[in-house]
């Protein structure tokens, strides 16, 4: 499997990672070059296996479904690069 | 005479509560090792005033009575750890500025435990590499260097800083965490010992997340005995991580007999791999004597799937990782780009993400984003998952025929100059956790033990493959080779 260079782009936009156009021949040859390794994995059999979702065969613990935590909306937005009046801001996002 | 910041735990944790040492004089010397140690660039976060506070505490607990095996045992704390205040940032510039209002439950069991936090240690971002040179700090540098030789190596990934700080005394030992190989590979490099435990084993709660069905903590330590006594106050069952097990945590330490009579140890075939150099090969047949003079029996083992773990990994940590790391968006920590005229929030997005990931991480996160798109999910995630099982069933299969214990090599080199694998050649880099990455893939504890030096006098170590749950089983076995290897040449100083 190749990637082209619109792939590659279109990649980019769903990581919602900026790829300047000049790099993006590169970045499909490295692409190209990690999906041909992962080839390999067309050589095995794989009728009939279940696709693993986890390593060890334990039900996930369930919890009361309770607030733990609360109430601290300044410990959550301490960390926040534009909080204001209680709130994660961004840009303008509606028109 | 040695110095204190050359001490293992356990030499240390004898003298402290024989009151022959203090924790505050431990810590000190730390410090003032850390302190003279910047081309190693390990510390990239150091919190002396923390760690006196700490070290002051235990020294009260220990004059109390009460004196758990880590207490006031000064160690480093990788950077991918959330700790309370102090700046955690899986070193990856998207994190710039990060101060976690909590404290990871492994941090806090070993604060608990009364261990005295030296500061935070270099890696590569988000955990994603083999030779700690993807970090917003610049590279960890490894204190071995070939005999005769300056040429700076790595200390191996992703836990480099911390392999490099236990190996040059900075500190009595480190936590590390193993995803792909991240703490044996930087282990073996090292010349020290570490223990990747069954997942499932520490909790991942405030561990910053790569893959987290592969992520797992576990200590870096300069002995056997050491990376006993560290998992037993790492390890517990934690409500907030619901992969944690719910299941006693045993005296490892207690375990480590040394006795290996009548194990059968297993030689996985598949793991002479073609090319594996003559130096890798020579050392695992010198540990399989080892351990067969220890009393053990010997097996030819196979599994079969081997080869097809790293490609299998190479699917489902990227895969895992995309979706973890979406998480940085600019908006609740961290970096956030500066945005320009009429820029709106898909911008802020990608120009953040852009600037704040180095490209490792973005090369991976973009695979990942790849394999799970649409067409491609079954194809390459769903194959790679099923992979996965066979992997793991490979194992299975040994161990149901009465294999104790498998020995295997870690990596296909010692320690490499930092920048001879070209960056452009990602492949290249991937091969280097070929022998452990299965081990992720199954869940299974292994552990890393120096056990001799090459030709140009770098340490060369071997792994141990337990079965799961049995760390202390396995520490055991790792035990009987560490003293048989008597490995106990350290780095000779230079930084």
């Amino acid at each position: 499997m190749s990637i082209d260079i619109d792939t590659a782009r279109k990649v980019a936009h769903l990581a919602r990672i900026a790829v300047k156009e000049e790099d993006l021949p590169a970045l499909a040859g490295e692409l190209s070059a990690v999906l041909n390794f992962m080839e390999q994995l067309n050589e095995v059999d794989v009728e009939g296996v279940e696709p693993m979702t986890s390593v060890t065969p334990m039900r996930l613990k369930r919890r009361q479904d309770v607030v733990t935590e609360g109430g601290i909306p300044d410990r959550i937005l301490s960390n926040a690069p534009d909080a204001r009046e209680g709130f994660f801001a961004v840009p303008k996002v509606v028109e | 005479m040695t110095m204190l910041n050359e001490l293992t735990i356990a030499e240390a944790r004898d003298l402290l509560r024989k009151g022959e040492t203090t924790a505050v004089d431990l810590t000190m010397a730390c410090l003032t090792a850390i302190d003279a140690s910047d081309p190693l660039n390990a510390f990239v976060h150091k919190t002396p005033d923390i760690a006196l506070e700490r070290a002051r505490a235990a020294d009260a607990r220990i004059q109390s009575g009460d004196a758990p095996s880590m207490c006031g045992i000064p160690v480093g704390i990788k950077d991918v750890y959330c700790t309370k205040g102090v700046l955690s940032q899986a070193a990856s510039n998207v994190l710039s500025g990060f101060r976690p209002e909590y404290e990871s439950t492994v941090t806090q069991n070993l604060a608990d435990a009364g261990s005295v936090m030296l500061g935070k240690l270099n890696m590569d971002e988000f955990a994603m590499g083999s030779s700690n040179e993807h970090s917003c700090y610049g590279r960890a540098v490894n204190p071995w260097r070939r005999e005769g030789d300056e040429t700076p190596l790595t200390p191996g990934g992703s836990s480099g800083g911390s392999a490099a700080a236990v190996a040059a005394d900075l500190c009595l030992a480190a936590t590390g965490t193993d995803t792909g190989g991240s703490i044996r590979q930087p282990a073996a490099f090292t010349g020290t010992v570490g223990i990747k435990p069954t997942y499932g084993r520490c909790s991942r709660w405030g561990v910053i997340a790569y893959a987290s069905s592969l992520d797992q903590a576990g200590p870096m330590t300069k002995s056997v005995r050491d990376a006993a006594i560290m998992l037993g106050a790492m390890a517990g069952h934690d409500p907030k991580d619901s992969t944690s097990a719910d299941i006693p945590v045993p005296d490892f330490e207690a375990m480590l007999t040394g006795d290996i009579r009548g194990k059968k140890i297993g030689i996985p075939r598949e793991y002479r791999i073609e090319g594996l150099p003559s130096e890798i090969a020579a050392i695992w047949d010198q540990g399989t004597a080892m351990l067969k003079d220890a009393g053990a029996q010997i097996v030819d083992i196979s599994l079969p799937h081997t080869k097809y773990a790293l490609p299998a990994y190479y699917v489902v940590a990227p895969a895992e990782a995309s979706s973890n790391l979406a998480r940085y968006d600019g908006v609740r920590y961290g970096h956030r780009a500066k945005l320009g005229q009429g820029d709106g929030i898909t911008e802020m997005y990608e120009k953040t993400r852009a600037e704040g990931f180095g490209y490792e991480v973005q090369r991976r996160v973009m695979i990942g984003t790849y394999v799970l798109s649409a067409g491609f999910y079954d194809a390459y995630y769903n194959r790679a998952r099923k992979v996965r099982a066979l992997i793991k069933r490979d194992f299975e299969n040994v161990f149901a025929e009465g294999i104790d214990a498998i020995l295997a090599p870690i990596s296909p080199s010692a320690a490499f100059g930092l920048g001879e694998v070209a960056e452009s050649d990602p492949v290249a880099m991937y091969l280097n956790d070929v022998f452990t990455v299965t081990l992720n893939l199954a869940g299974l504890p292994g552990v890393a033990v120096p056990v001799g030096l090459n030709a140009q006098g770098l340490p060369l170590g071997l792994q141990l493959i337990g079965r799961p749950w049995e760390e202390g089983d396995l520490l055991n076995h790792a035990y009987a080779l560490e003293q048989a290897a008597g490995f106990v040449s350290k780095p000779r100083k230079w930084w």
